[in-house]
């Protein structure tokens, strides 16, 4: 038996919008069967770990509230994606993004008004932003790998923060954790009444934005005609540097803003561990969302939903939570496999019996 | 002098699961593939080799273990992109991300148990000469074989290999399987002889490194080992430094393998005539071959 591919004349709009539903698909099965491996009926387990969260208002306000780090990262990754530049350092200027921010607060804590807030999330983007441009510059100046390099920072940034909490940033009265003073008033995001914060709003202003950017605008045409025809870019004039550093600038800002947007609302202070991995997870929210900024919108919604029903699964089942990066693990797998039907037939051909058509 | 022997062996210690995964890797890419998985597939061999032999009492069979986890991992990599064409460097991504997450669900239960320890030769691990005879394999097969010259043609023009009736979608799929049994042995070694226990993400970074060596070393399995020496050399050199007291913070000697990564990768990069030669042609493309 053999798999053959055989390429369509056109890409199949049916699969270009059916794949991220058949990868979902295929991924509750196999969830389905982990749950079973653990002694627990696939059914229950799905449903404590899928459904139920989407029945209470409070863990509908916590989805919106994990969602909105993985939807500001993952619409620039989608960005950069879609020009075919390799940013997955996006855990590290987060993570860079929070402790610039954080300077105004832990350097000025007596600063009280509006305007630091202000001065917060621009230090914030700003500081990203600059942590991004990095990976942009070795690859332009030196042509180093982008893929490399931006991975490689992320370790170092989480060194940076650990050293500050511990060292110079660390709060006097902290009991000696390796903590900062906890962020108050103004120095923390205003949230709608509940636990979601004013970065859900910027969540969606930048999916809007950059929707708008890649459907109407010569940039946004750019971008495409980079990352899917090189060639024809250069011929355009268009110039591949800029587009790796405009990209690692964009996606790296909005992390830095993603970042601080955390140590703001739910973290309320700068400590070793700032993020469960939005930057990593927030690649698979690209994908998932077929790399176009309204996708991600919902991505980002379904990716929150599996950090949650992880954290479901373990207070109601008694399994760990660590399920939740396996589930996003193999979700990522089904959409790279499910998008090969957007542009190919797949055929099985077994010895001897000739052709027979199996999907599409 | 016995000191400089000590300070040795910590730096072959350092070096040989980069060298192993390196060089597996290596293979990978001449033929034209590029598997970011690394990462993934040498944390699943970690594991693995670990929990088989804690519960057999066989460090060997810890080692098979980590060698199949590994292959495994690497034959869903080499279906998604080899089968079905997928974008090697997502689902490289893919791999690395669902190798750190089951590897730390299925190594919950092993935390802070005691490991086995590998057997030593004259206090020096047995997969050190392992990784040596590799080294030496790899660049014999490469560049002295017809196996070696058909793997790079592969890798270099795929459509002329495939034009010459050589199977250019199986030999890929054997040399992704090599560096992921490769990438598997090197977590075994992280899990049976660097440090003998589970810690989740023990690998650090490594596999990540071990892809910046094979570009370091242009695509030559001498200069792979040169370079994890190298390496190996940098990370111990933090520990030196922060024994001696000089009052740097031990965050940034950790920092130390990552940056000095970034500026191997830099200068090696930056010097077209090393790169351009070696760096296979057909690299991160996929192939369908043509009816």
């Amino acid at each position: 038996m053999q798999l053959i591919l055989e390429k369509r004349g056109d890409r199949s709009e049916f699969f270009a919008l059916a794949s991220p539903f058949l990868a979902l698909f295929l991924t509750l099965i196999v969830g389905g069967l982990i749950f079973a491996s653990r002694g627990i009926s696939p059914l229950e387990g799905l449903y404590v770990y899928f459904v139920e969260p989407l029945t209470q208002i409070w863990s509908l306000e916590q989805l919106v509230v994990k969602a909105t780090p993985l939807i500001l990262i993952g619409v620039g990754l989608a960005v950069c994606y879609m020009a075919n530049v390799w940013n997955i350092g996006a855990e590290g200027q987060l993570t860079i993004g929070a402790i610039v921010g954080s300077m105004a607060p832990v350097l000025f804590p007596t600063w009280q008004d509006p305007s630091v807030l202000v001065v917060m999330l621009i230090m914030g983007t700003v500081g990203g932003a600059l942590y991004g441009l990095i990976p942009g510059l070795l690859k332009t100046r030196f042509n180093a790998n982008e893929i490399l390099t931006s991975l490689m920072l992320v370790y170092v940034a989480q060194f940076i923060l650990d050293w500050l909490v511990r060292g110079p940033w660390r709060d006097p009265k902290g009991f000696n954790f390796p903590v900062t003073q906890t962020f108050e008033g103004w120095q923390l995001l205003p949230t709608f009444g509940g636990t979601i914060h004013l970065g859900a709003l910027f969540a969606v202003l930048a999916c809007v934005a950059l929707a708008f950017l890649m459907a109407k605008t010569l940039k946004g045409f750019e971008i495409k005609v980079t990352g899917n025809a090189p060639r024809a870019g250069r011929f355009a004039g268009f110039s591949r540097d800029r587009m790796v550093l405009f990209c690692f600038l964009l996606s790296g800002g909005l992390a830095g803003l993603a970042g601080i947007c955390e140590v703001a609302s739910v973290v309320g202070k700068l400590q070793p561990q700032i993020s469960p991995g939005y930057g990593f997870a927030a690649i698979i929210v690209a994908f998932l969302g077929r790399l176009n900024p309204v996708g991600v919108l919902f991505a980002g919604l379904l990716l929150a939903l599996s950090y949650i029903g992880g954290e479901a699964a373990q207070v109601s089942l008694g399994i760990s939570d660590k399920i939740a990066k396996v589930v996003q693990g193999i979700l990522l797998f089904f959409i790279l496999s499910c998008d090969t039907l957007i542009l190919y037939r797949i055929k099985i051909q077994f010895k001897g019996v000739g052709t027979l058509k199996a999907v599409g | 002098m016995d000191q400089f022997l000590a300070v040795a062996l910590t730096i072959i210690t350092a070096a040989t699961p980069l060298l192993i995964a390196a060089i597996g890797e290596l293979v990978v890419e001449r033929s034209g593939v590029l598997n970011l998985g690394v990462e993934g597939m040498m944390v699943m061999g970690a594991i693995a080799g670990f929990a088989i032999a804690l519960t057999t009492g066989s460090t060997m069979l810890g080692i098979g273990a980590a060698i199949l986890a590994g292959m495994g991992m690497s034959l869903l990599f080499g279906f998604l992109t080899l089968t079905l064409v997928a974008n090697q460097v997502a689902s490289g991504l893919a791999l690395t991300l669902l190798g750190l997450g089951l590897s730390g669900l299925i190594g919950e239960s092993f935390v802070g148990q005691p490991g086995l320890k590998l057997p030593t030769l004259y206090g020096i691990d047995g997969l050190v000469p392992v990784s040596l005879f590799l080294t030496a394999a790899v660049a014999y097969v490469l560049f002295k074989t017809k196996t070696g010259l058909v793997i790079r043609a592969v890798g270099n023009s795929h459509n002329s290999a495939h034009a010459l009736g050589y199977r250019v979608i199986a030999l890929r799929y054997l040399c992704v399987m090599f560096g992921g049994g490769c990438a598997g042995l090197a977590g075994a070694y992280l899990s049976l002889a660097y440090t003998p226990q589970w810690i989740e993400n023990m690998t650090a970074g490594r596999g990540w490194i071990a892809l910046a060596l094979v570009v370091f070393a242009s695509w030559r399995p001498w200069r792979t080992l040169v370079g994890a020496y190298l390496f190996g050399a940098v990370s111990i050199l933090g520990f030196v430094v922060q024994a001696m007291g000089l009052g740097i913070p031990s965050q940034f000697l950790s920092a130390l393998p990552y940056l000095v990564t970034i500026v191997a990768l830099v200068i090696i990069s930056g010097n077209k005539r090393l790169t351009r030669a070696n760096t296979p042609a057909c690299l991160a493309q996929s192939f369908v071959p043509d009816r």
